[in-house]
């Protein structure tokens, strides 16, 4: 038997065992959940170590040490500011000895400071700034279509944006009571958010069924390896 | 030492990258070559920082004979296998000894084989399992009890048709120019390119305003829960 | 007990037995489904194709075994076309899981459909590197300093950047053309335009699941030139694909053929959801009276 065969056996019954969680939860089901759990942290570590750790840090810090295993790494000079990642990198790994746990905080600083300060001008321009341009800038009457339908149509979909992002930022707005056109507003706004979410209902599901269209033809590949 | 230092970090980093942004002086633009660049690598160091912990937390399981401690055992003994196989680089093949110059995803790395025979049926079938759980509760809880339940409803099932050659089938006889909009696949694309686009965007903008307050607060050392007790 | 109600307390494991019925018999018939592409996907396809030959794409397959079914036929589906368009396609990606996509990426669509193609000069394979959007912006000013090497292909071994004919124009992201973020989830696409499409202008289209599909509509057009969404969309653009080059053949229909029981299994869904509120309006019918 080789290999090839092995992975597709092995593949094919731990696919079973967790298709079997849907009749009810089983040793066979948890037996392979908690192989998934070991393997697929492992599985993190070492992308960790070989594609970031060794060429990105140690290679730069030592690369005569690595020129055998990273080319790249052949007659460099060492790279010294490399030593504070590695520095903070370590610290973050006191948090597994509780006694000096509290020297990880210097890490995690680092990486909220980077999150804080790397999102804050990006979410700022695109998922706030240029929505707010592109909502503005749609003309609600239209200036060009083929027909009279589509000319109406084109007017009416505009405006059902412009109209529907108002609405909806005015639901999410808590600070004016709800009552008269504030209100009605309000009400206009959870009607487009229900579409929304109406329109993410069906995507999920649409996506689920492919999941699993892609299980049953792995096990369907299976089956017909018995012939 | 243990709240100032960190929100000194935060604050710098933070606003070292934020100032990078918005003002082109050469300073900065080393601050957001390298910062990146830092973070990238602690973060592959939070990968060995969770596989440490996984392997913390079932040891101890294991040693406490906890309930079910037998399921840690198998945990562990995946975690290492996978661990050993490919931090040595071991092969599949005769004098399959130490492979440091293959790629990780060379197929003729234990690894790999581990990979494709053990990670990824599991996981494919893991999220699979969901298509049969999302079927069962549209049948038990997706009701139109309120109006806004029906619109939600009504929207579900064009997509849900009109992403079908079905939904053209079933609207084929729609005459020229209402079948522009009113033909169940192009009905479903108005409905993702309008009123679900307006939706998205509402909540996006939404998201986005919190994100950048939030971002603010961290920054300026206002928000300071996760960093815990202790001065 | 009425019909109705009987119907409103179905074990699950019979609506489970259903859905696996209603997929599994459809796809043994292996045919494609007749599919109509969007703009949205035709939007993406006519940027692609309208990059002149020698244009440098970058695709990012940006998921894992979970999302493979939906996001391996966009990811093929784009790589045929570019390398038929005779452009550079630059692989890498931003997951973990990321680096054996790649590989049966290049072992079933590259060097089966594209033999005359060379590696290092025509397509390249740049891997995994930690660091999610602090990856993607790290590639916004220094390309080099993150990918100091490639990752090499079967026999051929990784080499310093500096010696791959493909690398000798790329400095930064914006020295490509086209960026095509194959994801499904964070960081994905979305990253893709917030850290590099956005602050430096190049081009950003891609597929992503048809979970996040939705979300990324905000976007389109300006900042997301095109987007596939969900197996739906990957088997709009393979339509388009397999129209404009039928030479590819069979091989280019896996999300097409994989429409097919999809189809079925909305429908069925559709039918579960009716008889659901059927047995719910006529018991709270019967309640009132």
């Amino acid at each position: 038997m080789d290999w090839s065969t092995v992975q597709l056996w092995v593949g094919a019954l731990l696919t079973l065992m967790i298709f079997s969680f849907l009749y009810k939860d089983n040793p066979f089901y948890k037996f392979a959940e908690h192989l998934f759990v070991g393997v697929s942290a492992a599985y993190w570590m070492v992308q960790g170590f070989w594609q970031q750790i060794v060429p990105n840090l140690l290679a730069k810090l030592a690369p005569g040490s690595f020129e055998n295993i990273i080319e790249a790494a052949r007659g460099q000079q060492p790279e010294l500011v490399y030593i504070i990642p590695l520095i903070l990198g370590l610290i973050l790994l006191t948090r597994l000895i509780p006694s000096i746990a509290w020297f990880s905080r210097w890490s995690m600083a680092f990486i909220i400071g980077y999150t804080a300060g790397s999102n804050l001008p990006r979410y700022l321009v695109s998922d706030f700034i240029k929505q707010v341009e592109k909502t503005l800038a749609l003309p609600l009457v239209a200036t060009h279509a083929d027909n009279w339908l589509q000319w109406i149509m084109y007017s009416v979909s505009n405006l059902v944006v412009f109209g529907g992002v108002i609405c909806g930022l005015v639901y999410f707005y808590f600070s004016k009571e709800h009552t008269g056109a504030f209100g009605r507003a309000s009400r206009a706004g959870i009607w487009v958010l229900m579409v929304a979410f109406g329109a993410s209902f069906g995507y999920t599901v649409m996506a689920r069924i492919s999941l699993l269209i892609g299980r049953l033809e792995f096990l369907g590949s299976w089956i017909r390896s018995f012939t | 030492m243990k709240r100032t230092i960190p929100i000194l970090i935060t604050a710098v980093v933070g606003g070292l990258l934020i100032a990078a942004y918005f003002v082109p002086a050469p300073f900065l633009a080393s601050a957001d070559r390298l910062i990146p660049d830092f973070f990238n690598i602690i973060a592959a160091f939070a990968f060995v920082l969770g596989g440490g912990n996984l392997l913390r937390v079932h040891l101890t399981k294991i040693s406490r004979r906890d309930h079910e401690w037998i399921y840690s055992v198998v945990t562990v003994a995946g975690f290492l296998v996978m661990l050993f196989a490919g931090l040595l680089k071991l092969g599949t093949g005769e004098g399959g000894a130490f492979h440091w110059t293959y790629d990780l995803a060379d197929g003729r790395l234990l690894y790999d084989a581990l990979y494709q025979s053990v990670f990824t049926p599991c996981q494919a079938t893991m999220f699979s399992l969901l298509a049969f759980f999302v079927a069962s509760a549209s049948y038990r809880a997706f009701r139109a009890k309120t109006p806004e339940a029906t619109v939600l409803l009504i929207a579900a099932f064009v997509i849900l048709i009109g992403r079908t050659f079905v939904g053209g089938w079933l609207t084929a006889w729609i005459p020229e120019p209402f079948s522009e909009y009113l033909h169940i696949p192009n009905l479903s694309a108005w409905i993702m390119s309008f009123p679900n686009l307006a939706g998205q965007r509402t909540i996006q903008m939404g998201i986005a305003l919190g994100i950048i307050s939030n971002s603010l607060r961290l920054i300026l050392g206002i928000e300071r829960s996760h960093l815990g007790g202790g001065d | 007990m009425g019909f109705l109600e009987k119907l409103g307390r179905l074990d699950r494991r019979w609506i489970f037995l259903l859905i696996a019925v209603s997929v599994t018999i459809p796809l043994m018939l292996q045919r494609p489904a007749p599919v109509k592409p969007s703009p949205i996907v035709r939007n993406l396809y006519t940027a692609i194709d309208a990059l002149p030959p020698g244009s440098k794409l970058l695709l990012s397959l940006d998921y894992g075994p979970s999302t493979v079914p939906e996001n391996d036929p966009m990811a093929h589906a784009i790589a045929r076309h570019a390398l038929s368009k005779d452009l550079k396609l630059y692989v890498m990606t931003i997951w973990a899981t990321g680096p054996p996509l790649i590989s049966n990426l290049f072992e079933t669509v590259i060097i089966p459909g594209f033999p005359n193609k060379t590696y290092g000069e025509d397509y390249l394979n740049l891997g995994y590197k930690v660091g999610n959007q602090g990856l993607i912006q790290s590639l916004t000013s220094d390309f080099r300093n993150q990918y100091t090497q490639d990752v090499g292909w079967g026999d051929i071994a990784a080499r310093p950047v500096g010696q791959i004919p493909m690398m000798s124009t790329i400095r930064t992201i914006k020295d490509f053309d086209f960026i095509a973020g194959i994801g499904s989830g964070q960081p994905g696409l979305k990253e893709w335009v917030q850290f590099a499409g956005d602050p430096t202008g190049t081009p950003v289209g891609g597929g992503v699941t048809a979970v996040e599909a939705p979300l990324l509509y905000p976007y389109y057009p300006t900042q997301l030139v095109g987007l596939l969404g969900g197996l739906a969309g990957a088997a709009e653009y393979e339509a388009l694909l397999v129209e404009n080059h039928p030479e590819f053949g069979e091989a280019a229909q896996v999300a097409l053929i994989r429409m097919f029981p999809q189809t079925v299994a909305h429908l069925v869904i559709v039918s579960f959801v009716l008889l659901g509120n059927i047995s719910y309006f006529a018991q709270r019918g019967r309640r009132r009276k």
